[in-house]
C-alpha cells in the first residue's frame, strides 16, 4: 500500500525524485512479498508448499501469457481454456477416454496407458512415463492448434490492424469454443490422470508433501529455465524480445515477424500444455476451470509486469502462495480463492500498473 | 444492400424456425406455437435491454466490459429482494423483502405495481453504483486491464452470492419473485401482459438511448470511441464522459436484470454464469452490430432464437449422442460465431449508421488548421542552424 | 557525381499516406552510388513518411521505387535489408530492453555468417559502444542511442543507408559526432540518403539535396547550389 502514496505523490515531482519514488515502491513491494513468504514459511509451511506448487503452474501459464502479450500485443483471453484443453488432450492420449452417451465413457482400443509399464509409478510419484509422453504429445497438439487459430483468426486481424479490444473479444470467442469442445468430447464431470491416494514424502525437517507436487515444482523450474535459455541465449529468442520491444524496428532489422509470431505460439503452446497438465495433476480436470484460471494467471502476469518473463514467474509464485495461505488462515472460505487473485490484480493495477519488472 | 438482404434472410429463417419447430413438435397446434413464442419474445425484449446497455458502453463509448453478468445479476437480485416479502422460513434467508411496505398507496391496488417501480429503480441504481465504483477505480486503465478487472468483479460477486447465504439465500437462490400486475389477470392472459410490458420497456429504453445518443452529449460519447485525444484536445473531460457512458450502460443492464427476475420468478447464482450473463450478450451485440441499438435488438433476437431452437431440438427424437451434446455444440457455435462475425463482417448484421460523428470530423479539421498554422511558420531549423 | 551512372535508389512519382489521406504526392528522389543526399523541408512535409514508404512500412499507392535498377516497390522491410538497403528511423530506433550487443546482433539478423566479425568492425567505428556492450539500450544517453541505432543498421554492411534526422535533439557535440560518423560511413563506400532538420550542416556534408514541402518536390540540386539559393536561405536556413 505504501507504494501507492509514494507513486501518486511523486507524479508532480521532477524525474529524479520520481525515479527514486519508483525504486522505493518496488523495494517496498519486494520487501512485502518477502515478509509474507517468510511469515508463511514459519506459520503455515505446508500451505506454503501447496502455494508454491499452484504458483509454479500459474507461473508457467503467466509466462506464456506474457510472451504472447509481448510479441503480439494482445491479452490472450483464451489462455486458461487453452490450458484446460491441452490438459484434456493429455488425459485423452493417456487414457483413451471419451464421453459416450448419458455420461458413460467410451475407451479407445489403444492408448498410451497400454504401453508396457506406462502406468507403473516412477519413483514415488503417482504416475508412470505414459503421462509424461502424453503431456509431450498434448504440447505438440496444443502448439499446432494455436498456430492454426493464429493463422485463421489472429493473423487476419493483425493484417487489418484491429484494436486490442477486437483481439480480446475474438480470443474470448475462441475461449468459449475451446471450452465447449472439451464439454462435447469429454463431458462435464471432473476427470483425473491417476485415481487413488497420492504417495507423500517428508521434506527434510519440513512438512509432509504429496510427491507429485515436488514433480510439479521441478518441472516448472526446468521449463522456466528452458524458456530463459531460449529467450536470452538463442537468436530466435532475441528476435522475440526485439519484436516485443518494437515490431517495426524488428522488421527493419530483417526479422520476419510472422516467423517470430509462430515461434511464440509454439513456445506458449508448450507452456500452456505443461501448465494445464500439471494443474490437472495437482487437482483435477474440469471444463469450467479454464475461464476461472484467467484471473490468477492475469494477476500473476500483471503483478510481474506484463511482457516481463521473470516477472511472470515471480508473479505466479506470489499469487499461488498468497491464494493458498490466505485461504488456509481461515479468514476466507475456499470459495473465495479466485477472489484473492482478483484483489492482488486490483491492488497492482491501482498501485503499480507496471508491476514488479514492467517497463 | 447485400448485407441488409442477408440480414433479412437470417431474421426470417430464425422466425420460421421459431414457428415451425413448436408446430411440428406439437403436431400442428397453433396455441402451442403461441405459448412458445410469447415467453421467447419476452426474453428477447429483456435481454435486448441488456444488450443495449452493453452497446452504450462498448458500441458508443468504447468501454470494454467483460463483466456484464455482474450488473445483470445485481439488477436481478436487487429487484427480487426489494419486491419480495420478508423471508418467513428458517430455510430461506435473504436481506430486504420490502414488497408490502412499498405498496403504501391506498389506491389503485398499489401492491400490483408500486413495489415493482421501486424494484426496477433500485436495480438500476445498484448496478449504476457498482459501475460508478468500478469506473472511479479502473476506468482509466488500458482496455485489456479493464476487461480482466470486470471479469474479476463479476466472479467475485458471483462468489459472494454463493458463499454469503444470508444475502440472497446462497446456491438455492430466490424463488417466488412477484410479478407486476399479476393479480389483475389470470395466468393464461398474464404472459401476454408481461410480454407487452417487456416490449414497452424495451421501446422506452430504445427511444431514450437513441435520443441521448443523438444529443450533443451522445455525439461527444461517440467521438470518444473514435479518438479520445481529439475529444481531450477540444477541452472535454474525457474521463467524465466515459464514466457517464459506463454508468448509464450498467443501469440499463440492471433494469434488464430486474425484468429477467420478474419473468423467471426465480434467480440463483447458477443462472448468472459468465457464459450466460456476459458472453451471450457480447455475441448478441457483436452479431447485431455494435454502435447500433437496432442491431443490438436484432442480434438478441437471432442469438436467443438460435438458443431456443437448440432447446426445441432436444424435444425431438434425436440420437442420444446428439441430445447429450446439443447445448455444448450450441455454445461452441456461439463462440465460433463471435470469431467469424468479427473476421468476416465486423459491422454485424445491422451496420452502424454513417452518422458516426460529424462533431469529430469538425474537431479534427479545426485541430488540423491550428496545426497547419503552426507548421506554416516553417523554420524550426532556424534557431538550430543559427547556433 | 556521374549522372550517367545508374542510380542506386530511384524513387519516381511516389504517392503514399496514412488512412485515406495522401501525404506524399508524386515525390521523386534519386541517390547515386557513393553519394550523400539530404532531404530537407519543414516539419510535417512528409520526409519521414517518404522514408517509411521507400522502406515498405507504408503502402505506396502510386509511383515506383527501384534499388540498383530492380523494382522494390512495396516490398516488406525484412526483404529490403537483404538487398543491401538499411534504415534508421527518426524515433524508437533501438531496442531499449536489449543490450548494446544484442541490438547489434539483431541488426545482423539477416546475415548468413560473419556476424561476430562484422560486429567487431562496427564497434571499431563506434568505440563508445564497445566500452559497455552489456548495457541495455534503454539506459543510454540520447546521443549514444543514436550512435547505436546507426551501428545497428550498419551490421548488414549496406550499400545504401537511410537516416531519418540522425541529429535531432542531440547536444551540439553529439551532432558534430554524428555527422562525422556519417561522413566516415560514406567514405567507406556506403551511399546515404538522409533527412535533416539541421539543413545547413546536412547540406555542407552532402553531395546533393532535395527540398520537400507539403508532400511534393520543391527544389533539388547540388548541395552547394541549394545552400546558395535564396529560397533555401530564407526558408530553411533562417537568414
Ligand atoms: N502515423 C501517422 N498517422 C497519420 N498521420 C501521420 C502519421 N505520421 C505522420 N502523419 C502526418 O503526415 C504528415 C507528414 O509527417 P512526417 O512524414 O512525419 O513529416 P516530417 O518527417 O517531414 O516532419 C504530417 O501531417 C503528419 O501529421
Ligand atoms: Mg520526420
Amino acid at each position: 500500500m505504501s507504494t501507492g502514496t509514494v507513486s501518486s505523490t511523486v507524479n508532480v515531482a521532477p524525474a529524479g525524485l520520481r525515479r527514486l519514488g519508483d525504486a522505493a515502491g518496488s523495494v517496498a513491494l519486494f520487501v512485502a512479498i518477502g515478509a509474507f513468504v517468510a511469515w508463511s514459511a514459519l506459520t503455515h509451511p505446508s500451505q506454503l508448499v501447496v502455494g508454491l506448487v499452484v504458483g509454479s503452474v500459474l507461473a508457467l501459464g503467466a509466462l506464456g501469457l506474457t510472451l504472447i502479450y509481448g510479441v503480439l500485443k494482445f491479452a490472450h483471453f483464451a489462455h486458461g481454456d487453452a490450458m484446460m484443453l491441452a490438459a484434456y488432450l493429455a488425459f485423452f492420449v493417456l487414457s483413451g477416454n471419451l464421453v459416450g452417451t448419458r455420461g458413460t465413457d467410451v475407451r479407445l482400443p489403444w492408448s498410451f496407458a497400454d504401453l508396457p509399464g506406462a502406468t507403473t509409478p516412477i519413483w514415488r510419484f503417482s504416475f508412470g512415463y505414459g503421462l509424461v509422453l502424453a503431456v509431450l504429445v498434448a504440447g505438440a497438439v496444443a502448439a499446432l492448434l494455436l498456430l492454426l487459430v493464429d493463422r485463421w483468426v489472429y493473423r487476419p486481424l493483425r493484417q487489418r490492424r484491429a484494436g486490442v479490444a477486437i483481439f480480446a473479444i475474438v480470443s474470448l470467442g475462441v475461449a468459449i469454443a475451446m471450452r465447449s469442445l472439451i464439454l462435447m468430447i469429454w463431458g462435464p464431470t471432473p476427470r483425473f490422470y491417476v485415481a487413488g491416494i497420492r504417495p507423500t514424502v517428508q521434506i527434510l525437517g519440513g512438512p509432509r508433501v504429496v510427491t507429485d507436487q515436488l514433480f510439479i515444482i521441478a518441472m516448472a523450474v526446468v521449463l522456466a529455465a528452458a524458456v530463459y535459455v531460449l529467450l536470452y541465449r538463442t537468436t530466435a529468442g532475441r528476435a522475440m524480445r526485439a519484436m516485443a520491444d518494437n515490431p517495426d524496428l524488428a522488421r527493419v532489422s530483417g526479422i520476419n515477424t510472422e516467423a517470430v509470431v509462430r515461434t511464440t505460439w509454439i513456445v506458449s503452446g508448450g507452456l500452456i500444455a505443461v501448465a494445464g497438465s500439471l494443474l490437472a495433476l495437482q487437482s483435477q480436470l474440469k471444463p469450467e476451470l479454464g475461464f476461472l484460471l484467467l484471473l490468477p494467471v492475469f494477476a500473476a502476469a500483471i503483478l510481474g509486469g506484463i511482457g516481463s518473463p521473470h516477472g511472470a514467474l515471480l508473479g505466479g509464485l506470489v499469487v499461488g502462495v498468497v491464494q493458498e495461505v490466505a485461504v488456509s488462515v481461515g479468514i476466507l472460505s475456499p470459495g473465495y480463492k479466485f477472489a484473492i487473485a482478483f484483489v492482488i490484480l486490483i491492488l497492482v493495477i491501482l498501485v503499480r500498473p507496471r508491476g514488479l519488472f514492467g517497463a | 444492400m447485400n448485407g441488409s438482404k442477408s440480414t433479412t434472410m437470417i431474421v426470417a429463417a430464425v422466425t420460421a424456425a421459431m414457428i415451425l419447430l413448436p408446430l411440428l413438435h406439437s403436431g400442428g397446434s397453433v396455441s402451442a406455437v403461441v405459448n412458445f413464442l410469447a415467453p421467447f419474445v419476452t426474453t428477447v425484449a429483456v435481454l435486448a435491454v441488456i444488450a443495449i446497455g452493453l452497446n452504450v458502453q462498448w458500441g458508443y463509448t468504447g468501454i470494454f466490459n467483460f463483466g456484464v453478468v455482474a450488473f445483470f445479476m445485481v439488477g436481478a437480485f436487487v429487484a427480487a429482494i426489494v419486491t419480495k416479502q420478508p423471508a418467513d422460513s428458517e430455510f430461506v434467508q435473504y436481506v430486504g423483502g420490502f414488497g408490502d411496505r412499498l405498496a403504501f398507496l391506498p389506491v389503485l391496488d398499489s401492491q400490483e405495481w408500486l413495489p415493482f417501480v421501486f424494484g426496477v429503480l433500485a436495480a438500476a441504481l445498484a448496478a449504476a453504483l457498482l459501475a460508478l465504483l468500478l469506473a472511479l477505480a479502473a476506468l482509466r486503465l488500458r482496455e485489456d486491464y479493464l476487461a480482466i478487472t470486470t471479469i474479476g468483479v463479476a466472479e467475485v460477486l458471483r462468489r459472494v452470492t454463493i458463499e454469503e447465504a444470508w444475502l440472497v439465500n446462497g446456491t438455492r437462490g430466490l424463488t417466488g419473485i412477484p410479478r407486476p400486475f399479476a393479480g389483475w389477470f389470470d395466468a393464461g392472459v398474464y404472459k401476454f401482459v408481461f410480454l407487452l410490458l417487456a416490449l414497452a420497456v424495451l421501446a422506452v429504453v430504445y427511444l431514450l438511448v437513441e435520443r441521448g445518443i443523438s444529443s450533443p452529449w451522445g455525439r461527444v460519447l461517440r467521438a470518444l470511441r473514435e479518438d479520445e485525444d481529439v475529444v481531450a484536445a477540444s477541452g472535454k473531460n474525457v474521463f467524465a464522459f466515459k464514466v457517464e457512458g459506463f454508468v448509464l450502460g450498467a443501469a440499463l443492464m440492471g433494469v434488464g436484470g430486474a425484468f429477467y427476475a420478474f419473468q423467471q420468478g426465480t434467480v440463483s447464482p447458477e443462472t448468472f454464469t459468465h457464459f450466460f450473463g456476459t458472453f451471450i450478450i457480447w455475441a448478441m451485440l457483436v452479431l447485431g452490430g455494435s454502435g447500433n441499438n437496432a442491431g443490438a435488438i436484432v442480434g438478441t433476437y437471432v442469438i436467443w432464437g438460435f438458443w431456443s431452437i437448440t432447446l426445441q431440438l432436444q424435444g425431438f427424437d434425436l440420437p442420444v449422442f446428439v441430445v447429450d451434446r446439443i447445448s455444448f455444440f450450441r455454445d461452441f457455435l456461439i463462440g465460433a460465431l463471435i470469431v467469424v462475425v468479427l473476421l468476416a463482417r465486423p459491422q454485424g448484421l445491422v451496420p452502424e449508421r454513417a452518422r458516426v460523428s460529424r462533431w469529430l470530423e469538425r474537431r479534427v479539421r479545426e485541430l488540423q488548421q491550428q496545426g497547419a498554422k503552426r507548421e506554416a511558420t516553417p523554420v524550426e531549423s532556424a534557431p538550430r542552424t543559427a547556433e | 557525381m556521374t549522372a550517367a551512372a545508374m542510380p542506386l535508389l530511384d524513387v519516381a512519382g511516389l504517392t503514399a499516406g496514412y488512412g485515406g489521406v495522401d501525404i506524399l504526392r508524386g515525390v521523386s528522389i534519386r541517390v547515386y552510388p557513393g553519394e550523400i543526399v539530404s532531404i530537407i523541408g519543414p516539419n510535417g512535409a512528409g520526409k519521414s513518411t517518404l522514408m517509411k514508404a521507400i522502406f515498405g512500412l507504408l503502402p505506396v499507392r502510386a509511383g515506383q521505387v527501384r534499388l540498383a535498377g530492380q523494382e522494390i516497390t512495396n516490398q516488406p522491410p525484412e526483404r529490403l535489408v537483404r538487398r543491401g538497403m538499411c534504415y534508421v528511423p527518426q524515433t524508437d530506433n533501438v531496442f531499449p530492453s536489449l543490450t548494446i550487443r544484442e541490438n547489434l546482433e539483431i541488426g545482423g539478423f539477416a546475415r548468413d555468417g560473419g556476424r561476430g566479425e562484422r560486429m567487431g568492425q562496427v564497434l571499431r567505428l563506434f568505440p563508445a559502444l564497445a566500452e559497455r556492450p552489456g548495457e541495455r539500450a534503454g539506459r543510454l544517453s540520447g546521443g549514444q542511442r543514436q550512435l547505436l541505432a546507426i551501428a545497428r543498421a550498419l551490421m548488414l554492411d549496406p550499400q545504401l543507408l537511410l537516416l531519418d534526422e540522425p541529429s535531432a535533439s542531440l547536444s551540439p557535440k553529439m551532432v558534430e559526432m554524428v555527422f562525422e560518423k556519417v561522413a566516415e560511413i560514406n567514405a567507406a563506400g556506403t551511399a546515404i540518403l538522409m533527412v535533416e532538420q539541421n539543413a545547413r550542416h546536412a547540406l555542407t556534408l552532402s553531395h546533393r539535396g532535395y527540398v520537400l514541402a507539403a508532400g511534393e518536390n520543391r527544389l533539388e540540386g547540388e548541395a552547394r547550389q541549394l545552400l546558395d539559393s535564396d529560397e533555401v536561405r530564407r526558408l530553411y536556413l533562417g537568414e
